[in-house]
């Protein structure tokens, strides 16, 4: 498997933290993200959408992160974490409710605000506060629902960590490198849920390449 | 098989994605109407069964979910031997069906929805539309929306095929 991308980007550290709980060996092969490499033609062949990262698993082509990490969390089903609870299909299909929950509620609100704090300033222009407040709102009010189901369950999709949680990791992890950490810090069970998080050897393969760091604010 | 309820609205495009995936399995199924015009979604008991305030929820007997897409996957593996199918086999042609539902859902769906929450949406909660919201989207959609799609001719006949199954031509009125 070749997974194209660079370990600082969020999304490409999805899927090299989904191939770790696989215990699946891979090939990074590296886009140079700063100059723009992903936008040539020969990338675009790969991703019309000019995004990291894609993976190439002999003839297969494949785009967005988490149709990536789907895929290899089947593939390799009987190996490593059992990040999808396949074997149970209402499990499964709750793992792919907080997955969806990630995708379309947590994930906006909390890239916004990486966008602003990290990816502008790098840019070399001035974040926007509007946004960025208006934003860390909505992540809060987020969170206030998984204060409240990780109350009832260890992870989100229940008492086992699978890919609902991993999609969360990296993104937190550049947040929380913010000073906007006390989101995360204030409401106990979510954090209990994060630091569990990064305790895992995965986690500890992957955060290394994590190494934006944003403009202090 | 009874028991399935669809708890939402007939105009929300969230719901119909659901309703469309029901059809498609010739699954017998409850709609309960939830009037989004007096914030229903917003309060209990509804909050109860998506506490993000969003329709539609969804039961099969006593298990429960939300999320449009979360539930027509639900719906499309566990009656895979019912109606038509509607996935893949083979893990390559479902890692390939899964890329499409991700470009459907990051790609598509945000640019589309807010001209369609603004033009529509807004009209039916008594909103005024936001004419500037519309016109920053225009590059995308067009004025009048249907435009963009007619430009390309494969688009056109994909959409053309989708609309006209049976499923879509009952909910989509």
């Amino acid at each position: 498997m070749k997974v194209y991308g660079d370990g600082m980007s969020a999304c490409v550290a999805r899927v090299l933290l989904c191939l770790h709980e696989k215990e699946t060996e891979f090939e990074l092969v590296p886009v140079d993200l700063f100059a723009c490499h992903h936008k040539l033609p020969s990338f675009l062949s790969m991703n019309p959408f000019g995004q990291v990262p894609v993976l190439q698993d002999e003839d297969l082509t494949l785009f967005e992160s988490r149709a990536i990490t789907a895929y290899i969390a089947e593939k390799h089903k009987d190996k490593g974490t059992d990040l999808t609870r396949h074997a149970d299909a209402k499990e499964a299909a709750i793992v792919k409710l907080w997955s969806e929950v990630e995708s379309h509620h947590f994930n906006p609100a909390i890239s916004a605000v990486i966008h602003h704090l990290i990816v502008v300033p790098l840019q070399g222009k001035t974040p926007d506060a509007a946004i960025v407040e208006e934003n860390l709102e909505k992540l809060g009010k987020v969170l206030d629902v998984y204060e409240e189901k990780l109350g009832k369950t260890k992870y989100l999709a229940g008492d086992s960590y699978t890919l609902a949680d991993l999609y969360h990791v990296p993104y937190t992890y550049y947040f929380m490198k913010t000073g906007h950490a006390g989101l995360v810090n204030d409401r106990p069970n979510v954090k209990a849920w994060w630091e569990d998080l990064c305790s895992r050897p995965a986690f500890l393969k992957v955060s290394p390449g994590l190494t934006v760091a944003p403009a202090t604010n | 098989m009874s028991g399935i309820k669809v708890f939402g609205h007939p105009a929300s495009t969230a719901t119909r994605r659901v309703l469309i995936a029901l059809q498609e399995k010739d699954l017998d199924f409850e709609l309960v109407h939830v009037e989004l015009k007096d914030g229903e979604h917003k309060k209990q008991p509804f909050l109860s069964r998506n506490p993000f305030g969003k329709v539609p929820a969804f039961e099969d007997g006593d298990f429960k979910l939300f999320e449009s897409r979360a539930i027509t996957q639900y719906i499309a593996h566990e009656y895979a031997d019912k109606g038509n199918q509607l996935l893949s086999p083979g893990s390559k042609n479902m890692a390939i069906l899964a890329m499409g539902m991700e470009i459907e859902a990051h790609e598509f769906d945000s640019v589309a929805s807010k001209p369609g929450w603004e033009q529509i949406c807004k009209n039916f909660f008594g909103l005024t539309t936001d004419q500037a919201v519309v016109k920053e989207e225009e590059y995308l959609l067009g004025t009048p929306t249907k435009k963009l799609f007619e430009e390309r001719p494969h688009v056109s006949a994909w959409v053309a095929d989708i609309t006209s199954r049976p499923s879509s031509q009952k909910i989509l009125l």
